[in-house]
Formats: structure tokens, C-alpha cells, sequence
């Protein structure tokens, strides 16, 4: 109880939303260096995704290449990172980008992979070149699978930034750090509390997106008839 | 015209697709491929847009090589229709039926306009139009595929299996509108079934490949039928040729005697007068259209048909339309029914006249030795008397779209 009308102490007290260091700024950079992640892990992910999944090979790299990522430790890399090139931002980057790739690549992969031959097969007879039928059949069929991928990533992304604060750059994250080093913990849940927002404003990101980029043909599987 | 001139498909580690053929697929007619699993029919159709390269001989179009021009060129020039129709699930019926005329860069307007004419054309409602392809019926998407086939108006139509995924009642549906289809548009079809009643419905001419694709007999349905070349041909056709066969042969010569036939408020008189010649009285209604068979014991003593209920009546099965129906119908009609009679009636429906087993075979036998059938594809086959082989689930359902996890 005391936490949490400490936490809502913090939340309500107006000096805490103004200036460079205030809840608003610290939210923006909290999307911007999600959104970063989210961006680089896109350019490395979906091309490979889209390439493997069209010519139907690379399953086993795309797995693998997943898989480590996956298996790196997001903290540790931070860390060591820092230790190793010193406190930069790429030193934060790499370990979310690495968060954001497995996702991406692996759902799209999928996706294009499993679209169904008979499409692609259509789609070719009829003179689409190879271009035309990744774009205009193989990708709009499979983004319901990729938009998922790409969710993923975002959440892994908008939940783990917060480790960006451990070498000293902003993010929600500063709050949780500076609140435990100054044993405020009003400022502590406050910013984890805000942390969990930001998380929510990303799933209502992508309902959006799902309803605007994904056919109504794609939405509904049972024939009505 | 399609040329096939010495055509043939080894792959790398030896099996021969299509061992070396020569084949003519002729203007404006349908050409049948059909044969077992394994034929090479498929590799065959697939290689007149490209999309299996032969490794030796040419296939020409018109006389010109396919290989002259790139492959989504040649490809955009010819209708594609495949099995389960492979429509854009992400688009509408009309935008999948625009694909090839926007890729051939006409205007939008212009490809709807087309569109929209084309789903009458195939059967379709103008509704149809802005729904996506889950919301229609099997047969309807493989209409859709038709449309969407034709929309450049290609001379050159290649049918890949396009029926065999819907149910025999829709597939009945779909040979039909075909061959209406392509008695006003005079494509140049080349299809391919593993189903040899389809194949001898729907072909002008009918090549019979064996595996190995090696091609056994490429003939008129009617002569393929007559004269197998060869047991795997004669054994491919089943064991009702002779019979399918008569399909090709118009009833016209059947003698149809009206004697059998009375009235059921007829005068008494006349009903056992009639009875006296006859062992089995067709009864008809006040519209001279048939109620059932009744042999002369039934007939009541002092004539009077009323007295006999309807059902009691003996079933005469079903009808043949007396000159517009085929040899095949007549004979169908006539075992069909315990009176081993066949009732003709005119177009409306009124009964012209019945004719027993016996009395067809001469008729048959005349027709046979005149042996000139009628090629054209107005009455191929009969709705009701067609016997489905059981192997057309050999393909799974693809129903199975990615989930979106």
C-alpha cells in the first residue's frame, strides 16, 4: 500500500512531468529507442525472412540465426558490451536489436513459406514475374503471420529497453534505476508502472495497424457457405 | 493450334515425365489430356506457358516457338485455370478477375468494365463482385478462376484438373458451362483430368497417356471409343464403352409406337381394346404426359382406368426427349423401367410414343453401321446415369491457411 501511494505520489506531482528529465521526454525516448530496435532488427530480419520464404530454403539458418539470438542474455550483453567498447548507445542497441530479429525473421519465413502453392502457382501461370508474386501475392497473404512477428518484436522491444538506463541513457528505465539508487521507491513502481503503459499503447499500435494493412478476405478462415 | 513436335521431359536423376511427343492441339477445339497418375499429362500442359521446360523438342503456338518470348509475357497471352482455382484470398472477386488486364497495363476502368462482363459471362451476379474468395462456394471460386482465365481474352486456354475438387453435382454444372462457354468463344482449350468420363464429355479429341508419359491413342471420343488401340486404352476406357459410346448417337431412329399409349379417362372401349394388343399400357395424363406402366392383367375388367390409383402405377423411370436426347438416354430409359420400355416425349413433355429394349437394338446396330456421329457436344452423357469412380478424394483439402498464431 505504501509503495503504491508513493508510486501515486510520484505520478501526480507536476514537477515530474516537465523538463529533460520528465515523464513525457523519457517516454519518447522510450519509443524512439524501441522503434529504433524494432527498425534495425526489420532491415537485417525481413529481407532474409522474404528470401528464404519465397525460394522455400534456409530453413535451418533462419532457425539457427534465431535461436542464438534468442538465447542471448539481454542483460549480460549490455554489460559487456559496455565494458568492451565503453558506454555508447550501440553498446544498448545491439542486445534489443537481437531481442526484435528472431521474431521478425521467423514469421516471416513462415509466412511466405506457407503460403498456399496453388496461389503462387496461379499467380506465376498468369505472368506475374517473381517480384510481383513476393509482393503482390505471397507478402499480402502472409502478413497476418508477419504483423505478428513484427508485434513480437515491439513488445520485446518497448519491455526490455528499460535496460538502456543501466549505461546511463535515458528511457523509462532511468527511473527505475535512479529511483533504487536514491531508494525512491515511489519513483521506482511509478516507472515500471509507466513501463506497463507503454507496453499496452503498443498493442493498441497494432490492433490499428491489423486493421488497416490486412485484407478483409484474410481476416475471416471458415467459408460462409 | 498447340504443337507438340517431339516433346519430352527427363529430369536429372532419370525419370521420364514425357517420354517424346507429338501432339496437335487444334484451333478453336477442346483437347483432352487424360491418363493415370504419373502420365506426365500435367507436365505436358505445363509446359505450353513455361512453367516446366522441356528437355527436348518445342512446343509451338500458332506456329511460333513458346520459348520466343519471356516467360510472364507468354504466360499473360494464355488463361491459366488450375485445380482449386489459386485466387487472391487478400483480393476481391473482381480485383482477381482484373489481375492479367492490369498487368498488361489497360486502365482500371476499362479492366473492371471487362471484369464485371466476364462474372456474368461465367455465371455469376454482379453482387459477387466485392466479396473475397472465402465467401464463396468451391464452384463458385473455380467460376472465378474461369473469369479471371479469360480476361485478356487469350486465344489459348490451359485447364489444369479445374473441376476435380468440387463435388460430382457442382462438376456436372461446370462441363456444362464450359462447353456453352466455348461454343460462343471458340478457344482453343487444352485440359487435363484423370477422369476419362470427364475427358470423353468435354473433348473435341481425347489423348490417352500411359505412365512414363508415353501416349497411347489421341482420337475423337467417339472413335477412341469404338476402337481401343490397345488394352491399356481398351482397359482405361472401363467396361461400359460400348454403352457410353451411344451417347455420340441421336435417338431419331428409334421407332416409337403410340399404340401403348392411353389416356387414364379414356373411353372404356378404347382401353380394352388397347389392352387386347399390348402386354403393357403406358397410362397419360389429361396433359398427354406420363403417369406410370400398367400391364394388361391391372387393366380393370370394364376399362375404367380412374378406378386404378397412381401409385399403384409401375415407375417408367425417367423420359428421353424423342430426337433431341441421345441413343444413350433411350436405352437408360428403357431398363431403367420394369416394362423394359422407353418412353419419348417432345420438348413439352407430352408423350410421343415408347419403344421396348427390343425394339432399340435394331436402331442401335442401324446407327452404329452408319457410324457417323454426331460430333457436336449437344448431348453428351446424361445428368442422371453417370457413375463416379471412387478415387477423387486423392487430393487433401487445402483449407489449412496459416494461422496467424
Amino acid at each position: 500500500m505504501n509503495v503504491l501511494s508513493q508510486a501515486w505520489g510520484w505520478l501526480t506531482t507536476s514537477a515530474n512531468w516537465s523538463g529533460s528529465d520528465g515523464i513525457p521526454t523519457r517516454f519518447l525516448q522510450h519509443y524512439e529507442y524501441s522503434a529504433e530496435a524494432v527498425l534495425i532488427g526489420a532491415l537485417i530480419a525481413f529481407p532474409l525472412g522474404l528470401l528464404t520464404g519465397h525460394v522455400k530454403r534456409g530453413g535451418l539458418l533462419v532457425t539457427s540465426l534465431a535461436n542464438v539470438a534468442r538465447a542471448l542474455p539481454t542483460l549480460g550483453l549490455v554489460v559487456l558490451l559496455v565494458v568492451v567498447m565503453g558506454v555508447k548507445f550501440r553498446a544498448v542497441m545491439i542486445p534489443l536489436v537481437a531481442l526484435t530479429v528472431p521474431p521478425i525473421l521467423l514469421n516471416t519465413y513462415e509466412g511466405v513459406r506457407n503460403v498456399d502453392p496453388q496461389l503462387t502457382d496461379a499467380a506465376k501461370g498468369m505472368g506475374l514475374r517473381p517480384w510481383q508474386v513476393l509482393w503482390r501475392a505471397e507478402v499480402p497473404a502472409a502478413l497476418p503471420l508477419i504483423l505478428t512477428g513484427f508485434q513480437f518484436a515491439a513488445v520485446n522491444a518497448v519491455a526490455n529497453t528499460a535496460i538502456a538506463a543501466y549505461s546511463s541513457f535515458g528511457g523509462l528505465g532511468r527511473f527505475v534505476i535512479d529511483g533504487l539508487a536514491t531508494t525512491d521507491y515511489g519513483m521506482v513502481a511509478g516507472g515500471a508502472f509507466l513501463i506497463v503503459i507503454a507496453a499496452i499503447l503498443n498493442l493498441v499500435i497494432f490492433a490499428v495497424l491489423r486493421k488497416l494493412l490486412i485484407s478483409p478476405g484474410l481476416r475471416q478462415k471458415k467459408p460462409t457457405t | 493450334m498447340i504443337s507438340f513436335v517431339q516433346v519430352g521431359k527427363t529430369y536429372p536423376d532419370g525419370t521420364v515425365a514425357v517420354a517424346a511427343t507429338d501432339l496437335t492441339a487444334d484451333s478453336g477445339r477442346i483437347t483432352v489430356l487424360v491418363g493415370p497418375s504419373g502420365s506426365g499429362k500435367t507436365t505436358l500442359l505445363r509446359m505450353v506457358n513455361r512453367m516446366i521446360e522441356p528437355t527436348s523438342g518445342e512446343i509451338l503456338i500458332d506456329g511460333v516457338d513458346v520459348r520466343s518470348k519471356s516467360a510472364p509475357e507468354l504466360r499473360r497471352g494464355i488463361g491459366y485455370v488450375i485445380q482449386n482455382a489459386g485466387l487472391f484470398p487478400h483480393r476481391t472477386v473482381l480485383a482477381n478477375v482484373m489481375t492479367v488486364p492490369r498487368l498488361l497495363g489497360w486502365s482500371k476502368d476499362k479492366a473492371r468494365e471487362r471484369a464485371m462482363e466476364l462474372l456474368t459471362t461465367v455465371g455469376l451476379e454482379e453482387s459477387h463482385a466485392k466479396r473475397y474468395p472465402f465467401q464463396l462456394s468451391g464452384g463458385q471460386q473455380q467460376r472465378v478462376g474461369v473469369a479471371r482465365a479469360l480476361a485478356a481474352d487469350p486465344p489459348v486456354l490451359l485447364m489444369d484438373e479445374p473441376f476435380s475438387a468440387v463435388d460430382p453435382v457442382v462438376r456436372k454444372d461446370l462441363q456444362t458451362e464450359l462447353l456453352r462457354l466455348q461454343s460462343e468463344l471458340s478457344k482453343t482449350i487444352l485440359f487435363v483430368t484423370h477422369d476419362i468420363d470427364e475427358a470423353i464429355q468435354l473433348g473435341d479429341k481425347v489423348a490417352v497417356l500411359n505412365t512414363g508419359g508415353v501416349l497411347e491413342q489421341f482420337d475423337t471420343p467417339t472413335e477412341l471409343l469404338a476402337n481401343p488401340k490397345n488394352e491399356f486404352v481398351e482397359s482405361f476406357l472401363g467396361l461400359d464403352r460400348g454403352v457410353r459410346r451411344l451417347s455420340f448417337f441421336s435417338s431419331t431412329g428409334v421407332p416409337l409406337r403410340p399404340e401403348p399409349v392411353v389416356a387414364r379417362d379414356a373411353p372404356a372401349a378404347e382401353v380394352l381394346a388397347r389392352r387386347g394388343a399390348q402386354p403393357w399400357l403406358l397410362v397419360v395424363d389429361d396433359g398427354h404426359k406420363p403417369l406410370g406402366w400398367l400391364t394388361a392383367e391391372q387393366v380393370p375388367a370394364d376399362g375404367d382406368l380412374t378406378k386404378v390409383a397412381v401409385g399403384e402405377l409401375v415407375s417408367y423411370g425417367h423420359t428421353f426427349g424423342a430426337a433431341t436426347d441421345s441413343l444413350r438416354a433411350a436405352l437408360d430409359s428403357a431398363i431403367l423401367s420394369p416394362s423394359s420400355r422407353a418412353v419419348g416425349v417432345a420438348e413439352d413433355g407430352r408423350v410421343v410414343g415408347v419403344a421396348s429394349v427390343e425394339e432399340l437394338v435394331p436402331a442401335i446396330r442401324a446407327a452404329q453401321s452408319a457410324s457417323v456421329p454426331d460430333t457436336g457436344h449437344g448431348d453428351r452423357g446424361e445428368p442422371g446415369d453417370r457413375v463416379e469412380p471412387g478415387d477423387r478424394n486423392d487430393r487433401e483439402d487445402r483449407d489449412d491457411n496459416p494461422d496467424t498464431v
